[in-house]
């Protein structure tokens, strides 16, 4: 199978010379959970953002390597930024809602897209919350702000907007940070029931939510991909010593 | 964990420094407001005569010439009308589009060699800029076919020139103050810079750009150095129509810098320009509450901070 999303040899040096990602290769495949787990500043962010290039936005970076999306070469003169990050969408730790309606919020990287068919904007928004698990809590009251729903909903409204879009690939950037436990469960049910239609990059809370919720996992540590596995072995049976340390608490 | 273990001794003279410290910082906003509160007074108590002895009739009549005693104030308002209203035509656009460039385009070096200087433009003394205006300004306006160089439009442009540093410098400010994850939140759904930037950056931080805005206008409305210098200073009725920018005017607070060391204390002519002080002030208090009102409207609805 071709792996969806597949980086080779990719290095990422920021401007003051700290090395975030080393030699990291990886091939994800479609229709998966991917979970990347390490310790803070392992460079799991810094690797997300550069699977949809809001890494262009950091100065003075430098970069090495290639990035391939459905075996595309995504630092290609003729990739369109703009489409590769509807394409490749991305969900923060910190909830973002836009100023603006809830519907506003769902509908407005469609209407940025071209998108003017109000029946299909319609369609978006309701199954776009529903995914997210947000339909029955705010069905309601689509029009009000979206600055006034609580930090969990925001949450899955910002995960219902990048779903609105229809992407291929979601990128998870520690989406249950601040979520209570309740709120939690409900994202990550919301997330493996997303996989029959995308393919899903996470950094996740903890090592505890990274097994629970992992098709295949990646250990990251100081910019080195230091083991990549499927969930039951790199959780049970680590094959690094480091991965080993890690997953038991040792360190990190 | 120090502060939970002190030592229980201690906490008494804690509670002592805080009480003063609170207590300085009360008398200290207090003040600010008995001073406000005190410059309004001493005006009034001034300039009260001349809303009580001169018909409101002939006060705002269209004629001002205090040696024949006629002090119609209607020429000054729409003096200082015009040249406001110019110079926030031109500065508002000019300085928030600089202001975006600096904060959102600007490779970092060069946002680090204008933004001090903008911020030194904001302290030329007002008359410098003033003689500027006179001697380079006012005779390219009246090459370009205006009777005259001295006009409300010079007065105007002078202005924008003297208000753009400040409200460019505290937008910039508000825009940085705007965190990465909502222009993040944006691009991560395909936007574009430019849509970032309108639908995200410019509403979080919408309450910062209006302050840099009432800021902007205060100093135009206070300005009188300047404006003494380039208006014209005739206190004439503009006929009414587009033309009215280019013609000579005089500004309220021109009037009172220009007419004030000739009045004898507690004459008529005195009392009137002291009610013109306080017109002033009246007008700098609707600018402020109208400036609390939009920040505090909007707030509510784009205030994107606070969460979590």
């Amino acid at each position: 199978m071709q792996p969806k999303i597949s980086l080779q040899n990719v290095f990422y040096t920021y401007a003051d010379e700290t090395e975030a990602l080393r030699n990291v290769s990886l091939d994800v495949l479609p229709n998966q959970v991917f979970v990347l787990f390490g310790p803070s500043r392992s460079g799991k962010s810094t690797l997300l953002r550069l699977l949809n290039r809001l890494s262009d936005l950091t100065e003075g970076a430098r970069f090495q390597g290639t990035v391939l999306v459905d075996g595309r070469n995504i630092f290609d003169r003729s990739v369109d930024v703009f489409d590769l990050r509807r394409r490749v969408s991305m969900v923060f730790a910190v909830p973002t809602p836009l100023p603006g309606s809830i519907r506003d919020n769902l509908t407005y990287g469609l209407k940025m897209a071209g998108q003017r068919n109000a029946s299909l904007l319609e369609t978006r928004v309701h199954r776009s919350l529903e995914q997210a698990g947000l339909w029955d809590e705010v069905k309601d009251r689509l029009d009000s702000s979206a600055m006034a729903l609580s930090g969990g909903q925001k949450q899955r409204l910002c995960l219902a907007r990048s779903l609105a879009l229809e992407p291929e690939v979601i990128l998870l950037d520690n989406p249950t940070s601040g979520l209570d436990p309740i709120s939690t469960s409900v994202v990550e049910e919301t997330l493996r029931e997303l996989t029959d239609q995308y393919t899903i990059i996470m950094v996740p809370h903890s090592v505890q939510q990274a097994a629970r919720i992992a098709d295949r996992a990646g250990f990251l540590l100081n910019g080195e991909l230091v083991e990549v596995n499927d969930t039951e072995s790199i959780f049970l049976h680590p094959l690094d010593k480091r991965t080993e340390d890690y997953i038991t608490g040792r360190f990190g | 964990m120090d502060t939970a273990q002190a030592p229980p001794e201690s906490l008494p003279n804690r509670r002592i420094g805080e009480r003063i410290i609170e207590g300085v910082i009360l008398v200290a906003g207090i003040s600010t407001i008995l001073i406000v509160a005190l410059i309004f007074l001493f005006l009034l108590k001034e300039g009260i005569n001349a809303f009580l002895d001169i018909p409101l009739r002939q006060l705002f009549g269209d004629r001002w010439y205090p040696i024949e005693g006629i002090y119609g104030l209607m020429p000054l308002l729409v003096g200082t009308t015009l040249v406001t209203i110019g110079a926030v035509i031109i500065a508002v656009p000019l300085g928030l589009v600089a202001a975006i460039y600096l904060g959102e385009f600007a490779p970092q070096w060069l946002r680090e060699i204008l933004k001090p200087l903008i911020e030194i433009l904001a302290g030329i003394p007002s008359i410098v800029l003033g003689f500027l205006g006179w001697v380079a300004l006012a005779p390219l306006i009246q090459n370009a076919g205006a009777d005259t160089g001295l006009t409300a439009f010079t007065g105007s442009l002078l202005l924008a020139y003297m208000s753009l540093p400040t409200i460019i410098s505290i937008s910039e400010d508000a825009l940085y103050a705007v965190p990465r994850e909502y222009r993040d939140g944006a691009l991560a759904i395909g936007a574009t810079q430019w849509q970032t930037i309108w639908r995200v950056v410019l509403p979080a931080a919408r309450s910062g750009l209006v302050i840099a805005v009432m800021l902007g206008i205060g100093r135009v409305i206070g300005e009188t150095m300047g404006v003494l210098l380039v208006t014209g200073n005739a206190a004439n009725m503009p006929a009414f129509g587009p033309g009215m920018f280019f013609n000579p005017v005089r500004t309220m607070t021109a009037t009172i810098a220009a007419e004030m060391g000739e009045v004898a204390q507690g004459s008529l002519h005195y009392s009137v320009l002291f009610g013109i002080g306080l017109i002033l002030f009246l007008i700098t208090f609707v600018v402020n509450w109208l400036a609390a009102r939009l920040v505090g409207v909007s707030g509510a609805r784009t205030k994107v901070g606070g969460q979590v």
